[in-house]
């Protein structure tokens, strides 16, 4: 039962990770790691911000 | 931090890269341990790779040799995978050692770059995965069921060793190169590498090819929707469901982006399962059965507003159950071709691969089906991808090769996967649903008639068959559905049904497989149009500087508007075409797909030869070479071909004559208004091909010329202008591949035992 909820936890975070939903975990790790004083983005406000930009500068998905 | 002398040629010697920091363990696998561990042929490493060679031949062996009544399908999957297997291990193990050279002891961009947002570090599993759904999409389940008319050996040969040495190695020298100049654009690099005139052509020409792919793809969506009230009902609730995921995001609970997926992907499947029913009332009927005109002008409106609506009310989430969606198909072709294992009775090449009249498309094998089999093959549109976004999020130089050509690898497995799905089903049935409704007459009895009178070997086709087949998977009809999205539906439902479900359930799979399809062409319209919208500013931009400013809503909503009436335009003319519009366009679109991958073949060529590796030249020189070869022979056909169902200009001629000669009806044009759009059309088409072809020989001469002048610097002993962002020493570690080697794992122990605080410092702080 453990091994089977490991496997699902693994499979979500694949897919968490494929679908680029740990965006912000990541933000908040590499804004710690680089020693910024001033505080991070809010999710709210990192995920508006993450659009806005895919907004400006959009990537092109192949056929 | 760099120790590396500006100037220098990188081809002399090995290059060692920066010194790493002493405070941490090493950055990359000592050279010699690696080496060591490469070379070296333990008997089980002996024994797995003549077994899997073994495999391999015996597939092929049965594919391509042995004339039984059937071959089974489990035997294209190994014959694909073993060779996949080899190519992988070999051909692009070879391709780094000499060519492209990683340095693990160098930062990638998303180390040097690190900013939080576009340049992070990826675990590379998720990267690969990351980079397969923005690679894959519909065109490698559309065009080598069209080529299936020629029997299925051109086609799988072309598919398992194009991609092999030229679709991977395209993905993975452009991924390199963009990696090592920090995540720039293929655009960006043909500037940098060819210079003004060979930067602009490529420019202008992946504008052109950019409008010709995402019309194309737009008219698969429209040929598999028309007549359909089911389909378009199930398909236009994608559009209100990626709204409601849109605004739960933004406004309930962002960044929640795999919970909403989930919901997303239950109403889509309800909304597959409720479309049979609204179809099956009256009103449902009446509202949703739209022809295809009216269906083109839908999605041109929609292109328009989907692409000025901000991105995460509609394209983010669909982007996102596009992704899901993509697993799924995975998912059920694989279930599909490997748990059933259906046998294939197709022949290997048919009556159709030694002529040109085809009905499904014109032209003779050589050079027609390489480029009606663009995507699993060959992809220029992939080198889009691989420059730009993944490079950015690479976490150590090594993992290209895994990800750029293994990431290729498997989009032509998919493609593979998809062709066996597809020829599964009755010969007469794909012919009958695949050629032009000039050709079938449009009803049951026509259709079963002439797809009897063309005299194929073993086929014998009832009308019986065709209406039966339509009313499992839930149409009015199945006739002359071309743009190979709805045969693959058909082979998937077929494949499925003997799984789970029996016929009864043929409707849902069938209208599950036009869903996925359609909602990887919506995201692909979608993104393309935002994309050539961004391209088109920044050209007008040069010259009105207003037109830079993206947030500028005139200039965004004018370029939006060009982009989209152009496309829409070559869509109209499809939709409209008397002579069927796959039949005309689908060569249109490989062409200009493969005019793309030659332009980026070219740019890399052009870099290699920089780099000084002219030894190994022929790596990048031996594709292009074929990609320029087959797209040139294929252009000069197409503009100068006197057959008339080849040539556009001589289809041009023909119906102008018949015209001037006052006829009302020529050919399968049957009114003089259809006649005229045949003139209209053909010129249209036929000046394309010539701006196409033309654009990509100026960009290929630029890079030849890019290449003599770097063998000459080379050989005064002149460096050549390198345009790579300058080596940093890269302060982290992970392995190359899928599984980590005994070095690489013992050298990651060596990492994961340094405390936290120093193990993810990045190298520049700000």
């Amino acid at each position: 039962m453990n091994a089977m909820l490991a496997g699902f936890r693994g499979l979500a975070h694949y897919l968490n990770g494929v679908l680029g939903a740990d965006a912000y975990e990541k933000y908040l790790e590499h804004h710690a790691a680089s020693g910024h004083t001033d505080p991070p983005m809010t999710e709210r406000e990192f995920w508006r911000d993450r659009n806005d930009r895919q907004d400006s500068n959009p990537q092109g998905r192949c056929c | 931090m760099s120790t590396m002398p500006d100037g220098k040629p990188r081809s002399a010697g090995l290059d060692d890269g920066p010194t790493p920091d002493p405070a941490l363990p090493a950055p990359s696998v000592d050279e010699a341990v690696r080496e060591a561990e490469e070379r070296k042929w333990t008997p089980a490493k002996i024994a797995l790779w003549v077994a899997i060679s073994l495999l391999g031949a015996v597939a092929w062996f049965m594919v391509a040799i042995v004339r039984g009544e059937t071959v089974n399908a489990i035997w294209f999957v190994f014959a694909a995978v073993c060779t996949y297997l080899i190519g992988y291990r070999f051909y692009s193990k070879f391709i780094e050692r000499h060519l492209l050279r990683p340095n693990d002891r160098r930062a990638t961009p998303a180390e040097y770059k690190a900013d939080g947002k576009d340049y992070v570090r990826t675990d590379r599993n998720v990267l690969f995965g990351h980079h397969f759904a923005a690679i894959a999409g519909a065109g490698p389940l559309v065009g080598p069921i069209i080529a299936a008319q020629m029997g299925y050996l051109p086609g799988t040969i072309w598919i398992i060793i194009g991609v092999v040495l030229a679709g991977a190695v395209q993905d993975y020298l452009v991924m390199f190169f963009s990696m090592r100049r920090g995540g720039r654009s293929l655009g960006q690099m043909a500037r940098e590498e060819l210079g003004v005139i060979g930067g602009t052509a490529a420019l202008v020409a992946t504008l052109l090819i950019m409008v010709i792919i995402v019309a194309i793809l737009a008219l698969v969506v429209v040929n598999a929707l028309a007549e359909s009230p089911w389909g378009v009902f199930s398909v236009g609730m994608t559009i209100p469901i990626a709204l409601f995921m849109g605004v739960y995001l933004r406004h309930l609970r962002p960044g929640k982006i795999l919970e909403v997926s989930l919901i997303g992907f239950v109403l889509l499947l309800a909304a597959i399962i409720g479309g049979g029913a609204v179809a099956g009332t009256e009103w449902g009927a009446a509202l949703f059965t739209l022809d295809k005109v009216t269906l083109a002008w839908a999605l041109i409106v929609y292109g328009f507003i989907a692409a000025i609506l901000p991105v995460w009310l509609l394209l983010a989430p669909r982007d996102y159950l596009s992704t899901f969606m993509k697993i799924g198909v995975i998912a059920m072709l694989a279930l599909a071709v490997i748990v059933v294992r259906p046998e294939i009775t197709v022949p290997a090449f048919s009556e159709f691969a030694s002529r040109d009249n085809g009905p499904v498309f014109p032209g003779a094998l050589f050079p027609f089906l390489f480029v009606t089999i663009a995507c699993g093959a060959l992809s220029g549109f992939h080198a889009l991808i691989s420059s730009g976004t993944t490079p950015k999020l690479i976490e150590k130089e090594r993992q290209s090769r895994y990800i750029g050509y293994g990431g290729m690898l498997m989009e032509s497995f998919v493609a593979i996967m998809a062709l066996v799905a597809a020829i599964s089903i009755d010969r007469g049935l794909y012919f009958a649903m695949n050629a032009p409704a000039a050709l079938t007459g449009g009803t049951v009895e026509t259709a079963a008639a002439w797809v009897n009178s063309l005299g194929l070997s073993g086929v014998n086709l009832s009308p019986g068959l065709l209406s039966e087949t339509a009313a499992n998977v839930g149409e009015e009809s199945i006739i002359s559905r071309t743009g190979g999205a709805p045969t693959l539906a058909v082979g998937l439902a077929h494949i499925m049904q003997q799984f789970i479900g029996g016929t009864a359930m043929m409707a849902f799979w069938y209208h599950f497989a036009i869903m996925f399809e359609a909602l990887f062409i919506l995201t692909a319209v979608d993104a393309g149009t935002r994309v050539a919208r961004f391209m088109l500013q920044d050209s007008i931009g040069n010259l009105v500087p207003k037109f830079k400013e993206h947030s500028w809503r005139p200039g965004a909503w004018l370029c939006t508007a060009v982009m989209v009436g152009a496309w829409g335009a070559v869509l109209l003319m499809g939709v409209t075409d008397p002579l069927g519009g796959i039949n005309t366009l689908f060569p249109l679109f490989g062409i200009a797909n493969q005019l793309l991958a030659a332009i980026a073949l070219a740019v890399c060529l052009a870099i290699v030869a920089k780099r000084g590796s002219f030894r190994y030249l022929w790596i990048a020189a031996l594709p292009l070479a074929f990609a320029a070869v087959v797209t040139i022979t294929a252009s000069y056909q197409k503009i100068f071909s006197a057959t008339p169902a080849v040539g556009y200009f001589a289809n041009n001629a023909a119906f102008s004559k018949a015209l001037a000669e006052g006829k009302t009806s020529f050919g399968t044009a049957k009114t003089v208004a259809a006649m005229e759009a045949v003139v209209r059309n053909t010129m249209i088409q036929g000046w394309l091909s010539v701006i196409f072809v033309v654009l990509s020989i100026i960009v290929i001469v630029t890079a030849l010329a890019a290449t003599v002048t770097s063998f000459r610097n080379a050989a005064k002993g002149i460096p050549n202008a390198d345009h790579e962002d300058p080596a940093r020493a890269s302060r982290v570690f992970a392995p190359a591949g899928l599984i980590p080697t005994a070095a690489e794992r013992e050298l990651m122990a060596q990492w994961d035992k340094l405390p936290a605080g120093q193990r993810f410092e990045t190298a520049r702080r700000h």
